[in-house]
């Protein structure tokens, strides 16, 4: 066996009623894998409703357009939001 | 920083194509990986990108050494977290340096082998608990700097990657401050780590903005091509001047004796790092450089079995589902 | 009166048996923080590490509670020795190669998912409650779980063999989980707990059918060693506490 595991892209509904939404791309050995290795790796802060996978080599591209970068609700684990530590102001902008 | 000292390529095209090329730049364009762009950008990106990518993998390591031994279940639940971001964001960062065709394997391969470097930093020990502190403070810190401009780089991959990265990384510094206000009002003990881990953190993390570079050719490329936002200099005053408050406000001193307010350029005076120990590091002989890289080694030679075990069953269940049809 | 006394110690045991179990089992799963075979994996590893961390938190503050001494989750955890810890043994096997940690979490996770269903329907709301929202996380721990344990099973040859050599390692250490006591039994008589007995078919066709599918085979007449739910340990969990507690044992009088 050779190989590295194929690459794929990661599309994640945040909401019901919303668009899925190109989120990044990660390994994995195949579709069903790489759905939940996107749950582990793109869900941290949220939870996404629903994810799309697809082989970075099936898609075709137009000239790639300008989108924005994605942002995404948080969520649950509250220490990762910096207001969950409590700087006193005399510290000064952190 | 986590990307230190990358030599940008020389680039010899089409004159006509370049000016074009740096005009869509200029303009605040971002260029999309299956755009054409100069060789020279690309080959950049790729070692700055992968130099970025490795010191977040190998960054886990200094903090991964005291997740087994966090002192309370919330502070091993948010260290977990957050050395697991780290992972996170090296996984983002590759994606994007594949983007310009390199695959992770091949980039492992390279700072396994030693072609491509990772960042000084994570070659110091974290000998006690305010390390854990001083790493989210102070490097976490430093990496901010940088990092926070970079999200108006030119790479659309990467521009994408440093704005996730960003925004997962807001709590990460805050984390580690809270860390050192606990220990800086602790017990006497706690506030002796506390001084040990800033005295031994302070110039490694100087040196992470690397040497300075305000006259160096490569920068100036890169800083064309906005893949370098501004100068080591700038970063490494602009460092200094808010960490000098957050250190005093903890009642910890930085060890510089000649660290002072000067009034003139509004900034603070301070000692430069000793750049030979600086070089040292780089060339593998700092304290921890060859246990960071036994472990990563060893990491991808043991998982070796487990990620060639599931090719193979992707393969068999694929074959089955074909011959089912 | 007597009756009621016995029953709050009977639930201070059971509450310390689910909160050290996941306890341990999150910190060896921790133990793989920056050193998996490959980063998707890491990360993942270090999401059930979280979950299992969090309901530590959650049983163990129910335990302080219920014991009414003024403990919290961080006393009984870091300042408690290892002849009162009652975690299973499987747990504190250590992590061996990575065939090995998967085993031991498929294993466990194929108890621990039932285990949590059934403790939904706990009497006591408090232990409903908590069961409610581990079992969210552990369902998807099992899945995974199971998963990775027919992939590598069913994978190359190597992996194969290293999947059937956790599997004789760890199942003498699956006894334990599938046994009543004498506290279990109280447990369960008054509607507080499931008993470990009541959870034994649901784990063997569980176990059974992934083993199956995984072509592995789960050895025959094995001795099942017991001891862990009433706190007599193997050596390693002695080790791993002196890791783990280190800093609160060391420096008592500090807060962190």
């Amino acid at each position: 066996m050779s190989g590295e595991w194929p690459l794929w892209e990661i599309f994640i509904r945040g909401q019901h009623g919303l668009n899925h939404r190109h989120v990044g791309s990660l390994h994995a050995p195949d579709a069903e894998m790489a759905v939940k290795h996107a749950r582990d790796v793109y869900t941290r802060r949220n939870e996404g409703v629903s994810i799309w996978v697809v082989r970075s080599a099936a898609i075709t591209a137009s000239s790639p357009s300008e989108k924005g970068p994605l942002f995404e609700p948080s969520n649950s684990k509250v220490y990762r939001h910096p207001t969950f530590f409590d700087i006193p102001e005399d510290v000064g902008k952190m | 920083m986590y990307a230190q000292m990358v030599k940008s390529e020389a680039t010899n095209e089409d004159p006509e194509k370049l000016a074009a090329f740096q005009a869509r730049i200029d303009a605040g364009e971002k260029i999309e990986p299956k755009e054409w762009m100069p060789e020279g950008y690309r080959k950049t990106l790729i070692r700055q990108i992968g130099q970025h990518a490795h010191s977040e993998i190998v960054g886990q390591l200094p903090e991964g050494n005291w997740i087994t031994r966090a002192p309370t279940l919330e502070r091993k639940a948010i260290l977990l977290a957050k050395v697991q971001d780290e992972a996170g964001h090296g996984l983002y960062l590759y994606c994007a340096a594949e983007t310009l065709g390199v695959s992770r394997d091949e980039l492992t391969e390279a700072l396994l082998s030693g072609k491509m470097k990772y960042s000084s930093i994570f070659n110091y020990p974290t000998l006690n608990w305010a390390d854990i502190g001083a790493v989210g403070w102070l490097v976490d810190g430093a990496a901010i700097m940088n990092q926070v401009p970079l999200q108006r780089t030119s790479f659309g991959p990467y521009s994408r990657a440093m704005i996730r990265i960003c925004k997962e990384e807001s709590f990460h510094q805050r984390q580690g401050y809270d860390i050192m206000m606990k220990m800086a009002q602790g017990t006497p003990e706690q506030k002796a780590m506390a001084q040990d881990a800033l005295n031994r953190f302070w110039y490694p993390s100087l040196m992470m903005f690397g040497p300075s570079d305000k006259d160096s050719v490569h920068s100036a490329q890169s800083m064309a091509w906005k893949i370098k936002i501004n100068t080591n200099d700038e970063l490494r005053q602009k460092f200094v001047d808010q960490t000098v408050p957050q250190a005093e406000y903890l009642g910890l001193t930085i060890p510089d004796p000649d660290l002072r307010w000067n009034e003139e350029k509004g900034g603070y005076d301070f000692s430069e790092p000793d750049w030979s120990e600086f070089f040292e590091v780089i060339k593998g002989n700092g304290p921890c450089n060859a246990e960071r890289m036994e472990a990563r080694q060893k990491a991808w030679d043991d998982g070796a079995w487990f990620r060639e075990g599931l090719m193979a069953h992707a393969a068999k269940r694929a074959a089955r589902k074909i011959a089912a049809e | 009166m007597e009756a009621v006394v016995d029953l709050d110690a009977a639930l201070f045991e059971g509450l310390c048996r689910l909160g050290d179990s996941t306890l341990v089992l999150g910190h060896r799963v921790s133990e793989w923080c920056g050193h998996a075979p490959v980063l998707e994996e890491d990360i993942a590893l270090a999401n059930m590490a979280l979950d299992l961390i969090g309901q530590t938190q959650l049983w163990l503050g129910l335990a302080g509670e219920v014991e009414g001494k003024g403990r919290d989750a961080d006393a009984l955890a870091f300042r408690r020795d290892v002849w009162e810890f009652r975690n299973l043994l499987l747990v504190e096997r250590p992590n061996g190669d990575f065939g090995q940690t998967l085993m031991r979490q498929f294993l466990f996770d194929a108890w621990h998912q039932p285990m949590l269903k059934a403790l939904e329907g706990s009497n006591d709301a408090r232990i409903a409650e908590i069961a409610a929202k581990a079992g969210r996380e552990v369902a998807y721990h099992l899945e995974r779980s199971a998963d990775l344990v027919i992939r590598l099973g069913d994978g190359t040859e190597e992996s194969h063999k290293r999947m059937q050599t956790a599997l004789d390692k760890l199942w003498p250490y699956t006894g334990e989980m599938l046994t009543s006591d004498e506290t279990d039994r109280a447990l369960a008589e008054a509607g507080i707990m499931a008993a470990p007995d009541s959870i034994r078919p649901t784990w063997e066709s569980l176990v059974g059918e992934v083993l199956d599918e995984a072509t592995l085979t789960a050895p025959e007449g094995a001795y099942l060693h017991k001891g862990g739910k009433q706190g007599t340990h193997s050596e390693h969990l002695g080790h791993m506490l002196a890791t783990m507690q280190w800093l609160q044992r060391a420096y008592p009088d500090a807060t962190w």
